[in-house]
């Protein structure tokens, strides 16, 4: 695999609460373009890989390189900077925003404009702020909420709440989107709308990260496939492999192989 | 009648004053929880400033107001520059130290300036040079002066502006998002530090907008005068509900009225026996009964969360 290929690696990440090994020497490689699965039963350290990945937490050893950069660890403004953008298990959103302000919240990083622009309203920074409530607009049409655009954030349904999350990650032009459970709590119809947005979001050349319970979700849309048990990668391959792997079946189940 | 109407005029105005100092404590307070009381202190320094160079202005042969709109803005000038100090010095370093801590210090702070405007200026009142001519408008039976108008004007446009700059711009936008969730800003790429230092910035200059203001209005100023108009006005946000721009705002003038209003019956109510100089004791009455049956405020929706 050609270095151009290589997006993201995760080089034997490992993060300590107390005694607990959240991340044990973890490692991967995530290719441009694709859609990558990271599953786990619960409490295997799926979340606490993207808080390190994030700058969150800060890994006690190991490191992250992205698109040939070797991450500082604890500094999730520079993450963003760099292109990584996430949403949340439980939704973070800016409950007291409406939706389109959540989402130019989200245009921050790549907009300039400072105090002295906002109270001189000099041309430049009009024009910025219009495009700033442009690409916004073209963001919620992107992820099906545009409707809601002057609602409160806190007032939207949970699903739509999802799809906000994802439109404010976007915002940030991302390379790798980050999402943490994104079909968590949502029925069979919002999961499979979710489908064609992340895949719609693949297609356009944002190379996707996805966390999830929903193993269906998982196997469909993913290219490849990562397992973490206790804090340890016990598999990576394409979904076919994995969901046959021995290791797997047990982490999810439990009990020996039959 | 006309005294009730001449309590309300001297309220609005006094209430203006109020809600640009309880601005300042609740920007701060709305983004990192933290009870600046040092903020009055930074409105008595901008009054001193303003006092500073319009002294030495004043033999220079510039119209009045030039030079009154100068001291101002030095006066706007060199208190950003204070808040942004405080801020900086004093506060980021205790950024993650528990909640009292910063608010010790806040009251340390406090103490420092008023020593150092005491070293500066001295322990006596200061007369601040009269630099508009006052004229004096009749109306229904109440007086009041231009002074009071261009007060009450002045802080109607710079709060106007406040409300747009928050409301509507980039800047504003960024603060709101922190003052809601400092980590997740984070991770949208808002540079807190900056956003924090700008609320300090910016209430420090609406404190000293104030200053100026309470200098031309009153005529006097002192290096203590900031203690008694800070915890006034820091009992008009959390009349108000403080971390919320509009209470603070509302809570002013509010507190503003009803003062005006307690100082000019009190001589009735209690038959002669306590007199107009009593007015201070209705602010902390106020703020008494807020605490007791609404801490949350006028306008706050939540208590708790912050607390």
């Amino acid at each position: 695999m050609s270095a151009h290929q290589v997006l993201l690696e995760a080089h034997e990440v490992a993060k300590h609460f107390g005694g607990v090994k959240a991340l044990h020497d973890v490692s991967l490689t995530i290719r441009r373009g694709e859609i990558y699965g990271l599953i786990g039963p619960n409490g295997a350290g799926k979340t606490t890989f993207f808080n390190c990945l994030t700058g969150l937490y800060r890994n006690e050893s190991g490191h992250f390189v992205f698109d040939g950069v070797k991450l500082a660890a604890d500094a999730p403004h520079k993450a963003a900077e760099i292109g990584i953008a996430r949403t949340f298990q439980n939704i973070r959103l800016f409950g007291n925003m409406t939706a389109i302000e959540n989402v130019m919240v989200g245009r921050h990083l790549r907009t300039r404009a400072g105090v002295f622009g906002a109270i001189s309203r000099n041309a430049a920074t009009r024009a910025e702020e219009a495009a700033i409530a442009r690409r916004a607009e073209e963001l919620l049409h992107y992820v099906g909420i545009q409707e809601r655009a002057h609602d409160y954030a806190r007032h939207l349904s949970y699903g739509d709440q999802r799809r906000l999350e994802i439109a404010r990650a976007l915002a940030t032009e991302p390379k790798l989107l980050a999402l943490d459970e994104p079909a968590a709590g949502m029925n069979g119809t919002e999961t499979e709308a979710l489908r064609l947005l992340v895949e719609g979001i693949c297609r356009d050349g944002v190379t996707v990260l996805l966390i999830e319970h929903d193993v269906k979700l998982v196997m469909g849309l993913c290219g490849r496939v990562a397992v973490l048990d206790y804090g340890e990668k016990i598999c990576e391959d394409v979904p076919a492999v994995v969901q046959k792997d021995p290791r797997v079946i047990e982490a999810y189940l439990g009990g020996s192989v039959a | 009648m006309d005294t009730l109407l001449q309590q309300l005029i001297n309220g609005l105005t006094l209430g203006a004053v109020y809600a640009l100092v309880a601005l300042g404590y609740t920007m701060v307070y709305g983004i990192i929880g933290l009870i600046n009381f040092a903020h009055g202190e930074v409105v008595m320094i901008g009054t001193m400033v303003a006092f500073t160079v319009i002294v030495f202005l004043a033999g220079s042969g510039m119209p009045p107001l030039v030079i009154l709109g100068i001291g101002l803005l030095v006066a706007v000038a060199a208190c950003m520059v204070l808040g942004w100090a405080l801020e900086r010095i004093a506060y980021r370093p205790l950024r993650h130290a528990p909640r009292l801590t910063p608010l010790i210090t806040a009251i340390g702070m406090s103490i420092v300036l008023q020593n150092v405007a005491m070293i500066i200026w001295g322990r006596n009142y200061i007369t601040f040079p009269p630099m508009i001519h006052k004229e004096i408008y009749e109306l229904g039976g109440a007086s009041f002066t231009n002074v009071q108008v261009a007060i009450v004007c002045l802080a109607a446009l710079v709060m106007l502006g406040l409300t747009y700059l928050v409301q509507r711009t980039r800047i504003g936008m960024a603060m709101r998002a922190t003052a809601e969730n400092q980590q997740v800003a984070l991770l949208m790429g808002v540079d807190i530090n900056r956003v924090i230092a700008m609320a300090f910035v910016i209430g420090s200059a609406l404190g000293a907008l104030a200053g100026c203001m309470v200098g031309s209005y009153y005529e006097i100023a002192h290096y203590q005068m900031g203690f008694m108009l800070g915890l006034k006005a820091f009992t008009a946000a959390v009349l108000g509900g403080i971390g919320n721009m509009a209470g603070a705002m509302a809570g002013g003038l509010l507190l503003g009225v009803i003062e005006a209003l307690g100082a000019g019956y009190i001589g009735d109510l209690t038959g002669d026996f306590l007199g107009s100089h009593y007015q201070d004791i209705f602010a902390f009455i106020v703020l008494i009964i807020v605490l007791m049956f609404r801490p949350s405020g006028l306008f706050g929706e939540r208590t708790g969360d912050r607390a």
